[in-house]
């Protein structure tokens, strides 16, 4: 019944017992916070401060302190907001997708991929929210009766599904969060001394007591929320490519970008979860249960995504020149060639050449390269938005009004804000929150531990 | 599990998954009726070890999507056609049905919002899940690495005590109905 072929590698190292998962997931929440968290959190928390008062002044003073421009009106906030946005889809890939194919080494990554979906939505939303510029009229593009004779929102716009689509991913990606989280927090309501500390946890567990029925509920429920989550999550940048591809600027106007843009969402969102995964485990000592293993499924799941992305820029390059439209060939060579070419390349060589080498197993095993490359990938396709939107409106049909866009201070601070703010809540979840879904972690000890493993290879018994 | 007669209860404590699901298969074979199992975790099989049924909430999940399909419907009918209807695009509006392309991105969102929240929220209500609400597990250990079954008493409690020691119970108590 716990019998794993001995082919697949161990998932959780060393003997462990269930206690031992339930101690060393409670750790970092009952200890006190280490150094390196204090002085991370205080950095994050700077930049977080900074993003606030640049935000501030933008709203305080107007959308003319961005470095916009007549021709290039849209740039960082949309870079920025697509970004964060496909970062996100990689939380909802681990938890919903791999759920669905039954891929056990989810387990110990799924909890803090989703903390990362949630967080990096926010960020995302925060950017078309600030650029409405009276962001206190935010509720207009809600569907409400208002004073203007029923003038209704407009459903035939592409912002307007974004605004459907980027709502219900945040908020159904926050539930089956919590609904995964409860189990956990009651394991740590139980084990609580601090009266403080066991009062919290009761009131975030909602009385959770493990009972059979509600188990067969929990599983249910979370398998019911893994569908609908899978398709929501390819929807969503789907929806978010639509904001281009609906339109007729050359370079925007495709029937590529959905799929292009869901695999590079998924691209960028694996390698944060790398790079938060990697700080993670150090500095809370989880190495047992996010080992090499679950680093180089997620280097495949990087390179995979990353050659799609790769073909997705070249097929885009050949049906600009098969098409025989002029602008349509000239946005790309432009791209390619223009004053932008620094950009494009830099995505062209963060993006397509550097996943590449991942083919390598010493490479793609290889702690310090994972970590060089997820930080890499993420520079790449923070470009390949930038090349997207600023080169492809730069320069429009009439070149007296071409233009180029520099960012001022205040776009790059609220930029650097929404990293720091990121970080400020994803150091205090770690904190706080049962980083690993220990619950779930534990139906897999029998079959995938690496004692349990040995037991089973040593005794022949199935 | 509601109780139409009260008898006492008898609480066993195990400490592994599969002597707690053995145990619950020979005590029913032997005709004892097992009211709850608490674990830390879902022991794969233990839903139809205990004779439950199975759960109703995905087929209520599959109508709260209709119910979305149908709000979202309305919704674009009546700001898109009835109310308001406005030339954008060139894109028909005189039906709703000639209009609809342009929606699907809304109607297949809030089916799927609809769908997961009330989903959600059913599946709080029947588990009684509030924030604040009192432990149910009898056993702060149930959600370590302990496990706690309860086993209706009926006939002498001696021979019951004896079955689930023999079947690996650590700890076992009476609570009075």
């Amino acid at each position: 019944m716990h019998y794993e072929s001995p082919i697949r590698n161990p998932l959780i190292l060393g003997d462990k017992s269930y206690s031992d998962i339930t101690n060393d997931i409670a750790r970092p929440v009952e200890s006190k916070a280490p150094r390196l968290w204090w002085i991370a959190f205080s950095i994050a928390f700077i930049m977080f401060l900074w993003g606030v008062g640049c935000i501030l002044y933008t709203i305080g003073t107007g959308i003319g302190v961005w470095g916009l421009n007549k021709t290039v009106d849209w740039a960082w906030d949309i870079t920025n907001f697509v970004w964060w946005v496909g970062i996100g889809h990689a939380g909802t890939l681990i938890s919903a997708v791999l759920l669905l194919f039954r891929q056990k080494w989810r387990m110990a990554i799924n909890r803090s991929a989703e903390a990362m979906t949630i967080f990096s939505v926010i960020q995302a939303g925060l950017f078309p929210l600030i650029h409405m510029g009276r962001i206190w009229m935010a509720f207009w593009v809600m569907p409400i009766p208002n004073q203007f004779g029923s003038l209704w929102v407009n459903f035939n716009s592409p912002l307007l599904w974004d605004v459907f689509a980027i709502s219900t991913y945040l908020t159904v990606s926050a539930v089956f969060w919590y609904v995964g989280l409860i189990p956990d927090f009651a394991m740590i309501r139980d084990r609580a001394i601090n009266p403080v500390q066991k009062h919290i946890y009761k009131i975030l567990s909602f009385g959770w007591g493990g009972k059979a029925k509600h188990w067969q509920r929990f599983e249910e429920v979370s398998l019911v929320l893994a569908g609908l989550a899978t398709p929501l999550v390819l929807s969503v940048h789907t929806i978010v490519s639509f904001d281009f591809a609906t339109s007729v600027i050359p370079g925007w106007h495709t029937t590529i970008f959905p799929p292009y843009f869901v695999a590079g969402a998924i691209f960028s969102g694996f390698a944060m979860v790398q790079t938060l995964l990697l700080i993670v485990r150090k500095i809370f000592k989880m190495e047992d249960y996010i080992n090499i293993e679950h680093i180089e499924m997620m280097n495949i799941v990087i390179m995979l995504t990353g050659s799609i992305v790769g073909v997705a820029y070249i097929t885009e390059l050949f049906v600009a020149w098969y098409s025989g439209v002029e602008y349509e060939q000239y946005a790309f060579l432009n791209r390619a060639t223009g004053p932008y070419w620094w950009a494009y390349w830099s995505m062209m060589t963060c993006n397509v050449f550097s996943p590449q080498l991942m083919w390598s197993k010493k490479l793609r095993t290889n702690l310090v390269f994972t970590f060089v490359i997820s930080i890499v990938v993420n520079i790449g396709m923070w470009f390949e938005r930038f090349v997207i939107i600023v080169t492809s409106i730069h320069r429009d049909y009439l070149p007296s009004s071409w233009s180029m866009f520099s960012p001022t201070f205040v776009d790059i601070g609220i930029f650097i804000g929404t990293i720091g703010f990121f970080f400020v809540l994803f150091l205090l979840y770690a904190r706080s929150f049962p980083v690993i879904a220990q619950a779930e972690l534990k139906t897999i000890l029998k079959s995938s531990g690496e004692n349990f493993k040995k037991h089973h290879g040593d005794h022949g018994t199935h | 599990m509601g109780h139409t007669k009260h008898n006492p209860i008898i609480r066993a404590i195990f400490n592994d998954d599969d002597i707690v699901l053995d145990a619950v298969k020979d005590l029913r074979a032997n005709g004892y009726n097992v009211s709850e199992v608490y674990s830390p975790f879902p022991i794969h099989g233990l839903d139809e070890a205990l004779g439950l049924k199975r759960t109703r909430l995905s087929t209520a999940a599959f109508f709260y999507g209709l119910v979305g399909l149908f709000f979202s419907s309305w919704l674009t009918y009546y700001t898109m056609i009835m109310d308001w209807p406005q030339n954008i695009g060139g894109k028909p509006n005189a039906m709703w049905f000639l209009n609809m392309p342009s929606f699907v991105p809304v109607m297949f969102e809030l089916t799927v919002f609809f769908a997961a929240h009330l989903m959600c929220w059913s599946y709080f209500a029947v588990n009684g899940l509030y924030p604040g609400a009192k432990a149910q597990n009898p056993d702060p250990r149930t959600t370590d690495d302990h496990f706690l079954m309860e086993v209706e008493l009926e006939g002498e409690e001696t021979d019951l005590t004896a079955k689930l020691q023999e079947l690996g119970a650590l700890e076992i108590s009476k609570i009075e109905a």
